[in-house]
């Protein structure tokens, strides 16, 4: 029941997604909005750049020493009076979710934005269970709405505009005034947050994602900027933290540094509005907050990664620069991936997380251009490993039997080359027969590949093998 | 084995260890221990008058409102001119903080003042900060009863009391106040705020007062030394 798969269809879904005008709309603004402000917060401080070295390095030696931090994480967490989950899977995170909710009789939870949250489909299986899951995260409210997957990890619902979401909270609000006006983002946003206050006063259970853990302090830390996650955390029987195993970092100091360029490189913000560092459930002094805390911290195929040539992608704080950057991602936006983590670090994430085998396209869907890298604020090198995810593909022989052929075609000729010079003068003659009148050609039969997008030239009747030989007769 | 076994004996599996290594363990417990600071952006690093002024700025810039005022006493006055400017009720709800409980707010005769625990329709309240970080212009407010988190979070207008000898330079600089009046042990909730609540989830518009506060006010009490 994880968050269904799509990206064997990437190439359909990509096709869709150029063809629609209103999505291609949002996409020109998420270039114009992210990238410039993310440029502009970086040039006002000076130490930005030596700042995201020691993010990498912290998150590298945090990884390192991954084992020792988590349990002295939940040393802390423990001695709080909160409770440490560790799971497997997506399946056993999802038990664990529900456990505490029927323990608790919980009939609606609230939820603050959480990406292990999508990726363990919790919403569907509590619904499935008889437990109402709110989203109030606006972006994640209301995809929720609509049943769909957030497009961007920091802007879930850039894909929709103001009529469509208008037309969302007619259909979903249905118990307000008819002629209300709902025109304006201001007061889309301010309806939104009044349906949704009366949620998190009756909710029974909270659930968070979280950005960091804090192995020094016990702490998670989540970081927002419309005090949606805080509602959530503060106001419910039960707080629940949904995180995964690569969030611990070791000291508060640690903390500062990704701070420091998380929302620059995310929103191009100074700071984002709340960073809360959340430590155990509420104290016997407390006047509110939860009374029990629960953090799950999922696998899921991450500590596999350690070991071998993904472990880098472990450093991601998600904060979206890479597919703000992404020339791929703005033409098709985030649907196009087909599951929950779009973008260059989707394009390595989702692989390594459902399979390679269902997700060859992503990779593959990569202008090697290097901005995804230039801009991460942990230096993760993209283009590397998408390119090592390329390779990978091709050695378990699942790129298409077209690929294949022609690869298998080409080492012949490699072995004979007497035999590759003769065939190619041959096609090179022919060709530029065909082409003489243009020198080019709009159609080629086995390369349309191609000559779908661009056209091809028509060679001048000479190969290149022949012309190499005869220069180097001649010089 | 449990989930928890099995996680973390494939971590140890991943990463090519036993989890018994002396140098590793003392690699974490050392960093644990001595929480070394990295590199601190120079803007945090500033003498008390200019970090004062810079903090003010920031906190303008994170569209915030500020007050500056000369004393703990002045405070009941700023909140029922800030409450007045914005035509608000002139009502506020506060923690149990002895600083705020002390101020004189039965001065302002048009302004009711309710101490307690939080109420869901209250429309302002009044906090007091433990401190403000200059590079970012974020207020930090610790849990408990003296500043209940809710207040932070549920009415539609948040003023917030800070003195100047409360404004840190920066992060770090607040880490270890934390560490110096809690030891061991964090509140439940350290909130830092950096402005009012917003989104930009509608057409990457920006909206000010999203689920939290639409109003951010910040009183400075004092000047620097
Ligand atoms: S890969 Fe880097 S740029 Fe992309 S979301 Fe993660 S941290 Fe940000």
């Amino acid at each position: 029941m994880s968050a269904v798969v799509t990206s064997p269809a990437f190439k359909a879904n990509a096709k869709a997604a150029l063809a629609d005008t209103e999505l291609q709309k949002a996409l020109a603004l998420v270039e114009v909005n992210f990238i410039v402000r993310r440029r502009a917060a970086a040039d006002q401080l000076p130490e930005f750049e030596a700042l995201r070295d020691e993010a990498r390095d912290i998150k590298d030696h945090a990884l390192a020493h991954l084992d020792l931090y988590l349990e002295e994480y939940e040393k802390r967490v423990v001695a709080h009076g909160g409770h440490v989950h560790f799971a497997v899977d997506a399946e056993e995170a999802r038990r664990i979710v529900l456990d505490v909710c029927r323990r608790l009789g919980a009939k609606t939870v609230t939820k603050g934005k959480t990406m292990i949250g999508e990726e363990i489909g919790i919403n569907s299986f509590l619904e499935a269970n008889g437990v109402v899951p709110i989203e109030t995260d606006l972006g994640e409210y209301l995809i929720q709405l609509r049943g769909e997957l957030p497009s961007h990890i920091i802007a879930p619902a850039v894909h929709l505009t103001k009529a469509q979401v208008a037309a969302d909270f007619r259909r979903c609000h249905a118990d307000l005034p008819r002629d209300r006006d709902l025109t304006e983002p201001t007061t889309l946003a301010a309806e939104a947050r009044t349906v949704l206050r009366q949620k998190f006063l009756a909710a029974d259970v909270g659930i968070t994602g979280a950005n960091f853990l804090i192995a020094e302090t016990g702490s998670s830390v989540i970081v927002t900027n419309e005090g949606n996650g805080d509602l959530t955390q503060t106001l419910p029987k039960a707080h629940i933290v949904l995180a995964s195993i690569d969030k611990v970092v070791p000291t508060l100091e640690d903390l500062s540094q990704l701070l420091r360029v998380l929302a620059r490189s995310a929103t191009g913000q100074e700071a984002s509005v709340y960073t809360t560092v959340s430590t155990g459930p509420r104290r016997a002094d407390d006047p509110d907050g939860p009374n029990e805390y629960h953090v799950v911290i999922l696998d899921n195929g991450r500590s596999n990664m350690l070991g071998g040539q993904f472990r880098d992608i472990l450093r991601c704080i998600r904060c979206g620069a890479c597919m703000n950057h992404c020339p791929v991602y703005s033409a098709v936006g985030g649907h196009a991936y087909g599951w929950v983590y779009p973008g260059p670090m989707g394009a390595v994430m989702t692989p390594a997380l459902v399979g390679i085998d269902k997700t060859g396209h992503l990779p593959n869907a990569s202008t090697f251009c290097g901005r995804c890298e230039e801009v991460c604020p942990v230096r993760i090198p993209l283009p590397k490993m998408l390119r090592h995810w390329r390779e990978r593909e091709f050695e378990r022989r699942l790129s298409p039997a077209t690929v294949r052929a022609g690869l298998r075609f080409w080492a012949f000729f490699a072995r004979h080359p007497r035999l590759y010079g003769l065939a190619t003068l041959v096609f090179a003659r022919s060709l530029a027969w065909f082409g003489r009148r243009r020198g080019r050609f709009r159609f080629l039969p086995f390369a349309r590949g191609w000559t779908r997008h661009r056209d091809f030239p028509a060679p001048m009747g000479s190969t290149f093998q022949a012309q190499w030989r005869s220069r180097r007769r001649s010089s | 084995m449990s989930g928890r076994d099995t996680v973390m004996a494939s971590i140890r599996r991943g990463l090519g260890v036993s989890g018994r290594e002396a140098p590793r363990r003392q690699a974490v417990e050392s960093r644990i221990a001595g929480h070394p600071s990295g590199l601190r952006p120079a803007r945090g690093q500033l003498p008390p008058k200019e970090r004062l002024e810079l903090f003010v700025t920031m906190v303008e810039r994170s569209a915030a409102t500020v007050a500056r005022v000369g004393a703990l006493d002045d405070v009941p006055a700023a909140v029922a001119e800030f409450l007045r400017r914005h035509n608000l009720p002139m009502r506020a709800q506060r923690g149990a903080d002895a600083s705020l409980a002390a101020m004189p707010w039965a001065a302002e005769t048009t302004l009711a003042i309710d101490a307690g625990p939080p109420d869901p329709a209250s429309l302002a309240a009044v906090s007091r900060a433990m401190a403000g970080i200059t590079e970012t212009g974020t207020l930090v407010l610790a849990s408990g009863p003296d500043n209940p988190t809710s207040l932070n979070f549920l009415p539609d207008n948040h003023v917030v009391v800070v003195t100047a000898a409360d404004v840190a330079g920066d992060f770090d600089a607040v880490w270890a106040r934390l560490r110096e009046k809690y030891g061991e042990s964090l509140p439940r909730a350290v909130n830092l705020v950096t402005g009012p609540s917003r989104t930009a989830d509608i057409e990457q518009t920006l909206v000010i007062g999203a689920h939290g506060p639409r109003r951010l006010h910040v009183v400075v009490v004092g000047e620097a030394e």
